[in-house]
């Protein structure tokens, strides 16, 4: 099987979307690039690069638009409310501060406050997460807030094949889907068939089995904790380590029965810790299988502050695989 | 308007100073000595400096991504920006912020801004503060021509008129918002009355020549900090690098940055003012150059010799450090 970028395989969900699916349409700043310039317009794809070669071929479904975001998020809801299904990218995660009135009041709760008449197929993209030394306004992970918000879908691969195939399922989706992709994983490369494929939402990938600890983790944090989880294998310490994938809908049943098994829990996200996913997995764990918890609770996440912008302090800041092995220890302590 | 030896020293001095900063800053990226996003101001220095010709320490400014050049204009330490730059602990802002987020606020420096129009909003706050203190003071917001197209600069344009603040929103026509051009991403094709239309006066200058940004600039701030409103600037000028040291630039025709650099030079179009006006002579100008090429390479020297954080330092300053007696800090006036 082919070996592919995690940016090139959602290239590839995108171009095959668009030859599938005529209502299927990317929007957002510089997705084609250079409009109105006298240089070579169609060029850019993104700032990442991955709507590369979408205006070629289809350039009346490839919009670029102003430094809008707010009109950009409200464009797509509203074409997808009359039967378009919009790929918008969002530069950044963190320009959801720019346009969060357009996801969270109103795509997301269109059809439940209009009695269910009402389908938003839309997805955003956005690039996500920090390890670039981007700062406090270009780092941020974002999808936990967003997972908080009932009437939105929200998706976080981990890696070149999910990421194709989550993607794919997203652009199917009658519902608004946010999709969040680790901008330090555009370069990690995966086995991605050529074909299309689906991965239903609400479905984690065991990416490794084990008998000791269950590990959570999410994005950029599940290379970083199988790499972990391997090492510590040297010293006959097996775990479970599932990527739910998607948070929301959260694939909460093989949390628990892996946790069952276990009886001890290591959660990790890059996000800081209050009101987050490491939280809201531990309080599954808590409140639904506290009887086979042998052992305290563990989550590795960032500290409560903003992303710092030294290369140390950020990795520092950001939870890394020795963390994630202390953390395994200290629930096997 | 006559200007005094001494500002027209003052200024060419800090637009030297940026040129300087901003290809030194260019040069250590691609050493890969400075880390993160960065964005240059490399030929609009006339802009910049021209503009804060006019303001006291006291009046504030905000700034954008491309920040630099502002903040040196507006008098921020170019030694503790270099440092700020290369990530170090004793930088402007702790090696927290690092280029995008460069702030003085003793110096009346808002900040640089991640946020495309995060800033406008806040130079209204800022300009309120000045029309309820009545201290005549005045804020200054620069903007692009990329940020011209957000609602939130739209919202404080508004905002400024109906509140009559004392805010100059100076608007700096690079003519590519990122990779799009200003053709194609703002609709009309009078950008000067759009904002007019907005209720206040805008003032238009070629963004080359300080001595008519310096005129434009003076109407405008004359006539907010006499009580009448806000205000606004237009200089249009285009930037010699990329929108972030990187980009392939492919928005570029033939000849465009030739052009910008033979015939749209700040430095060379004031020497020839002077030597029209003989002002300032050769010597002293030639003098400034050397002054400064020394200090450049004096803060890269001690940017790298400077101070690494220690990982301890991630989660201080996310709140003001309350004295061990409760009682709060001075807020600074």
């Amino acid at each position: 099987m082919p070996e592919k970028t995690m940016r090139d395989a959602i290239n590839e969900a995108l171009h095959q979307a668009m030859e599938q699916d005529e209502s299927v349409f990317v929007i957002g700043e510089d997705v084609a690039g250079c409009n109105g310039s006298a240089g070579d317009v169609g060029s850019v794809g993104g700032v990442f690069g991955v709507t590369t070669g979408i205006y070629n071929r289809w350039p009346d479904r490839c919009v670029d638009t102003p430094i809008s975001e707010s009109a950009i998020v409200g464009a797509a809801a509203g074409a997808a409310l009359v039967g378009m299904r919009p790929v918008a990218e969002i530069m950044f995660a963190d320009f959801i501060g720019v346009c969060m009135d357009q996801i969270v009041n109103q795509m997301a709760k269109f059809r439940y406050m209009f009695g269910g008449k009402s389908r938003c197929p839309a997805v955003i993209r956005f690039s996500a997460g920090g390890g670039f030394s981007a700062a406090g306004q270009h780092s941020q992970a974002m999808y936990q807030v967003m997972t908080s918000f009932p009437g939105l879908k929200v998706v976080v691969p981990s890696n070149a094949y999910d990421a194709k195939g989550l993607l794919l399922t997203a652009i199917q989706d009658d519902d608004p889907v946010l999709f969040f992709e680790p901008k330090v994983l555009y370069q990690e490369t995966a086995e991605v068939p050529d074909e299309m494929y689906t991965i239903p939402f609400g479905q984690a990938n065991f990416v490794r089995e084990g008998d000791d600890v269950t590990v959570v983790a999410f994005g950029q944090m599940v290379p970083k904790a199988a790499a972990a989880i391997d090492a510590l294998a040297a010293e006959g310490i097996s775990c479970d380590l599932i990527d739910p994938r998607t948070t929301s809908p959260l694939d909460e049943n093989a949390i628990l029965e892996s946790v069952q098994a276990t009886g001890r829990l290591v959660v990790v996200d890059e996000a800081p810790p209050r009101c987050g996913l490491t939280a809201d997995i531990a309080g599954l764990a808590a409140d639904r299988a506290f009887s086979s918890l042998t052992a305290p609770i563990k989550q590795v996440c960032a500290p409560h502050s903003p992303t710092p912008f030294s290369p140390e302090l950020e990795a520092a800041y950001l939870p890394d695989a020795d963390k994630i092995t202390a953390a395994i220890k200290a629930t096997l302590a | 308007m006559s200007i005094s030896k001494e500002t027209l020293l003052h200024s060419y001095r800090s637009m030297k100073t940026i040129r300087e900063f901003e290809e030194r800053v260019h040069a250590e990226i691609m050493n890969g000595q400075i880390p993160g996003f960065t964005h240059l101001y490399t030929g609009q220095e006339a802009n910049a400096v021209a503009v804060c010709a006019h303001l006291d320490e006291s009046d504030t400014i905000i700034s954008t991504h491309r920040g630099h050049g502002h903040c040196i204009a507006k008098g921020a330490d170019v030694s503790g920006m270099m440092k700020e730059l290369f990530g170090s602990s004793d930088g402007l802002c702790k090696g927290k912020g690092g280029s995008m987020h460069v702030a003085d606020i003793d110096k009346g420096i808002l900040g640089a801004n991640g946020i495309v129009a995060g800033g406008p909003p806040i130079s209204v706050g800022s300009a309120l503060a000045a029309k309820i203190r009545k201290n005549g003071k005045v804020a200054v917001s620069f903007s692009g021509d990329g940020s011209v197209n957000q609602g939130t600069c739209f919202e404080a344009m508004n905002m400024a008129v109906v509140l009559q603040v004392p805010a100059v929103f100076v608007i700096e026509n690079n003519y590519y918002s990122e990779h799009t051009h200003i053709d194609y991403a703002v609709g009309c094709n009078d950008l000067k009355a759009r904002t007019e239309a907005f209720g206040f006066p805008v003032f238009v200058a070629d963004g080359a020549d300080f001595f008519a940004v310096h005129e434009a600039a003076g109407k405008a701030i004359a006539h907010a900090r006499a009580g009448n409103g806000p205000a606004g600037v237009f200089a249009e000028q285009g930037r010699y690098h990329g929108h972030f040291v990187g980009d392939p630039q492919a928005y570029r025709g033939e000849g465009e940055l030739d052009d910008l650099r033979e015939n749209h030079d700040p430095l060379k179009v004031f020497r020839q003012h002077m030597a029209t006006s003989g002002d300032l002579s050769e010597a002293e100008l030639d003098a400034i150059d050397a002054e400064v090429m020394a200090e450049i390479e004096q803060s890269v020297v001690d940017a790298k010799a400077a101070a690494r954080p220690t990982p301890e330092q991630v989660t201080a300053d996310v709140y003001i450090q309350y004295g061990a007696n409760g009682v709060r800090g001075t807020y600074h006036a």
